[in-house]
């Protein structure tokens, strides 16, 4: 019976490194995009590239729900929101100590994600969804009501963050460095996770959490573990947004930008391997091409989404299975 | 806590029941699903409960397991009173239950199933980086439960592609992993072949000398050739329990469920 676990174990080694094809590869490429847009509208190419790269994060972090908890949350924007509030409002009154904002930023969103998460997850299903987007909309008010933050035009800045006294944040490339290696962190960071006795824990009672609280777990808190965690990367990506555009806005929190997540989400397959990555790079990249070229590009951009739902179920991370060699998932 | 020391049919000595239930009430609106319901499972022995359908059987094993809180009455197990305990926590005190419907989780292999199962009793599973398909403890011991179950050669295949009688022999590999006190086993027969019930029984039979066993049936073969005593459940009401041979004379259950099985 070793022979049959050892024979298991060496094969997927080689697998595994296809599976992460994709994300290799992307990260590569994304790594060479500074130097390559020397060539080309510099600004505009790094600025596109940045946002698309923190908003990978965010939806990286609602994949760890959605595709792999089977927790559709429809707040997960409050959480980018709080962190980018957290970061204005910490600039705007002097703090401007990257590592002291990042750790008030990690604090907030994991305190907001405790104290709802506990709540939230008493339910289930449709309740979830309702009370998860109920506790994104109260965040949403409460930021328009901050007057002495901008209230609902929002907030712009007029410093930024400093990384140990630095202004590489301040730098386009920079940032551009620092935001591709906290994407890179959190896909290694959420893809450990998925594979982890935790993991399979979250990942089992997705499907039959009846029957995974009888083996002894209490679902409840592998779950709200997971919801703090991934509040708390959105966290991490609403600090990097609020760097880079140098604005806060309620609007980020609004339930449409939650829902703009979970399309992402669902655009790049939930719960595979490279999914949420490819999702969030490929939506703000047709948004981007579509809306260069035509008005009314949401006419396209909404069709292409049906399609992809009716006829590639497992999104973009299905399309490219048979070259990365994973399972589609259901 | 009043406690009966009675006579283990099983091993004849004096002993104290693992598992009691005593009073037990639930009521769904103007339904009695269980009505003053009160039994002993001793260690040693393999009490089987049985009834028609509809008689309230899987509503009592919920209540047991804990994913049903009864309205009234009280459940002790191992010397403690575990009425309001959560399921987790019942199981983790080793009182582990099966499903009448196979629920094992389907996008798994037959071995994760498994390990998943051994990760419940093998420290903590608040482990967020370290991959859980490498750690050989948890694999060797669900291989050696796939094994003890004669299930180790379908180990690496996705659950979903097991088949029925398998899945049947999976939940109980996933029971055994976590090394039980006490099985409540909830119609493990239910829609499997003759021939794989007759595997299941032998495996069963095998078991049940180390560790006791509720078993909610409905196949008669099954409960006559493995249970010590047994409990019969009508309309959410213990009408007789006894040995298997006291039972079947008895006329009020002749009358309301065995009929002509006896």
């Amino acid at each position: 019976m070793h022979d049959a676990l050892e024979l298991a174990a060496t094969r997927p080694q080689s697998a595994a490194l296809r599976s992460y094809a994709p994300a290799l590869l992307i990260f590569v490429v994304l790594a060479l995009v500074p130097p390559i847009a020397l060539l080309g509208p510099e600004g505009y190419v790094l600025s596109l590239t940045t946002r698309m790269m923190i908003l990978a994060i965010a939806v990286i972090s609602l994949d760890l729900l959605l595709g792999h908890s089977g927790l559709v949350s429809f707040g997960h924007a409050a959480f980018v929101g709080l962190g980018a509030y957290v970061t204005g409002i910490l600039i705007t009154e002097g703090v401007v100590d990257a590592f002291t904002i990042l750790g008030c930023v990690v604090a907030a969103s994991a305190l907001f994600a405790l104290v709802t998460g506990a709540v939230s997850l008493r339910t289930s299903g449709v309740y979830f969804i309702m009370i998860t987007l109920a506790f994104g909309q109260m965040l949403y008010f409460a930021a328009s009501s901050l007057s002495a933050y901008g209230g609902d035009d929002g907030l712009t800045l007029w410093n930024n963050a400093q990384l140990l006294g630095t202004g590489v944040l301040d730098d386009p490339r920079g940032l551009f460095y620092a935001v591709l290696a906290s994407l890179i962190g959190a896909f290694v960071l959420v893809d450990r996770l998925k594979g982890s006795r935790f993991g399979r824990v979250l990942n089992a009672a997705k499907s039959n959490p009846t029957r995974v609280t009888c083996l002894g777990f209490d679902v409840f808190r592998f779950r709200l573990a997971a919801y703090v965690i991934a509040g708390v990367l959105a966290g991490l990506a609403g600090f990097l947004s609020a760097v880079q555009t140098e604005f806060v806005s309620p609007a980020t929190m609004s339930w449409h930008r939650s829902g703009e997540l979970i399309v992402m989400v669902i655009l790049g397959g939930m719960g595979s391997r490279n999914g949420a990555l490819l999702g969030a790079l490929a939506y703000v990249g047709l948004e981007e091409l579509l809306s260069t070229y035509f008005a009314h590009w949401k006419l396209i951009f909404g069709p292409l989404l049906v399609l992809m739902v009716l006829y590639a179920k497992g999104g973009l991370g299905a399309v490219l299975a048979p070259l990365t060699g994973e399972r589609p998932r259901g | 806590m009043a406690l009966f020391w009675r006579r283990s049919p099983a091993s004849g000595r004096v002993a104290e029941p693992l598992l009691q239930v005593c009073g037990l009430s639930k009521r769904f609106g103007a339904l009695l699903a269980t009505d003053d319901v009160s039994f002993e499972l001793f260690p040693g022995e393999c009490h089987a409960l049985i009834g028609p359908n509809g008689a309230g059987k899987t509503t009592l094993v919920h209540q047991i397991s804990g994913l049903l809180r009864p309205d009234d009455g009280s459940i002790h197990f191992a010397g403690s009173d575990i009425t309001r305990l959560p399921a987790a926590a019942r199981a983790l005190r080793g009182l582990v239950r099966t499903f009448q419907i196979s629920s094992v989780i389907d996008s798994f292999t037959t071995l994760d199933n498994v390990a998943l199962a051994a990760q419940a009793r093998h420290g903590s599973s608040f482990r967020f980086l370290a991959r859980a398909d490498r750690e050989t403890a948890l694999n060797d011991a669900a291989m050696a439960a796939l094994a003890d179950v004669g299930l180790e050669h379908r180990a690496q295949v996705p659950a979903t592609t097991l088949a029925h009688g398998e899945k049947r022999v999976l939940e109980l590999a996933m029971a055994l992993v976590q090394k039980p006190r006490a099985l409540l086993l909830d119609e493990p027969m239910a829609g499997v072949g003759l021939e794989e019930a007759e595997r299941l029984i032998t495996l069963l039979n095998r078991l049940k000398s180390e560790l006791p066993m509720l078993l909610v049936e409905h196949d008669m073969q099954a409960v006559f050739s493995l249970a010590d005593r047994l409990s019969v459940l009508v309309y959410g009401r213990l009408i007789a329990t006894g040995t298997p041979e006291a039972v079947r004379a008895d006329p009020e259950v002749r009358a309301a469920y065995l009929g002509d099985a006896g």
